[in-house]
């Protein structure tokens, strides 16, 4: 069966050739990632990332942007590996959200795709 | 095609405020995404990640902006230097041919763990580079990718259509030119290396350094002289 992921050779539409530019919140997880997997802490491993990644079902992967599913990959297995907890994670958005981050968003989604 | 893994970097980052919503932080961080906002549950979730990791002490402030900084300093012409050099001196090009990852190491340039094989277009052969699977690219030598090369549309198409994809870049081949296209895994990278353009000859380095871009390294156009 072909995964989620696995483009290759599919029917696809014209690419954007201009790409943007990597936006800061972009590199804060494109760094965190780097971290979690580093020699210091080797709490991920990049296969198991993928792993991850490429198991977040067609629907979430096809509808989140890239570093969104590298976000959500690491949701999980930092709760799937007891770093950190889903009530943790749900008080701290809630806790963002009441700081007032991300409150103007017209455009919000529940993030059942990080929830196990 | 097609190989297993993926990703593979380091970095680290800070900024534990809410860095990414708003409109008073400009002074305060000049050189940030200064219109950047939280859009959806997954930006909101990824900061909240990042504050909860700061206060458990399993990641730090420093470390993040370091590791963003390590990441930024990473230019598309760390990989130009490779090419310059590998044009203008035939020994060195026939090193990074044969053993690539031993060559960019001579320039300062490691590549760790992960294997890179430099793909040298000729005359006869084009190459160009992807990862259909997700997104490895030889960030040690260009940075990190440009936005199209993790979509899908890239992704899909270009093993199947590579000249039709290539034509969207403006780059248009010979039909008697073999076009390859290197599928790209966690474990091994490619680097494209381009043709030197005629009526290049009297140009020195630095000004050669200015015609090799990040796309022909990639594969999907090809340096032009000035």
């Amino acid at each position: 069966m072909r995964g989620t992921h696995d483009l290759g050779g599919l029917p696809a539409g014209p690419v954007e050739t201009v790409p943007h530019e990597a936006t800061f919140w972009e590199k804060q997880i494109d760094a965190i990632h780097g971290l979690l997997g580093d020699s210091k802490r080797r709490i991920t491993v990049r296969d198991e990332n993928r792993l991850y990644i490429e198991s977040l079902g067609d629907d979430v992967y096809n509808t989140l942007a890239y570093y969104e599913r590298w976000t959500a990959a690491i949701c999980r297995q930092l709760v799937d590996k007891g770093i950190l907890t889903q009530d943790e994670i749900d008080a701290k958005v809630a806790e963002l959200r009441a700081r007032g981050v991300g409150a103007d968003d017209p455009d919000d989604r529940d993030g059942a795709a990080c929830k196990p | 095609m097609s190989g297993t893994s993926h990703h593979d970097h380091d970095h680290d980052h800070d900024h534990d405020h809410g860095h990414d919503h708003g409109h008073d932080r400009d002074q305060a961080h000049p050189g940030h995404a200064k219109d950047e906002k939280v859009h959806g549950y997954y930006q909101l979730l990824g900061l909240a990640l990042k504050e909860l990791l700061i206060e458990k002490g399993v990641i730090t402030a420093a470390e993040v902006r370091a590791a963003i900084e390590a990441r930024d300093a990473i230019t598309p012409s760390l990989g130009g230097k490779v090419v310059v050099r590998a044009w203008t001196d035939a020994a060195y090009k026939a090193r990074l041919l044969a053993d690539a990852h031993s060559a960019i190491l001579e320039l300062g340039i490691d590549m760790g763990p992960t294997e890179l094989i430099v793909a040298e277009n000729t005359p006869a052969v084009h190459n160009v580079i992807v990862c259909t699977l997700c997104s490895c690219y030889p960030r040690n030598l260009l940075g990190l990718p440009p936005s199209w090369y993790k979509d899908r549309d890239y992704r899909s198409r270009v093993v199947r259509e590579p000249r039709a994809v290539l034509k969207e870049f403006g780059t248009e081949l010979p039909d008697d030119i073999d076009v390859r296209v290197h599928d790209s895994t966690a474990d091994l990278r490619y680097l494209v290396l381009p043709m030197r353009p005629q009526g290049t000859e009297t140009m020195s380095e630095a000004q050669l350094a200015d015609i090799v871009t990040r796309d022909c390294m990639i594969g999907v156009t090809v340096p032009k002289a000035p």
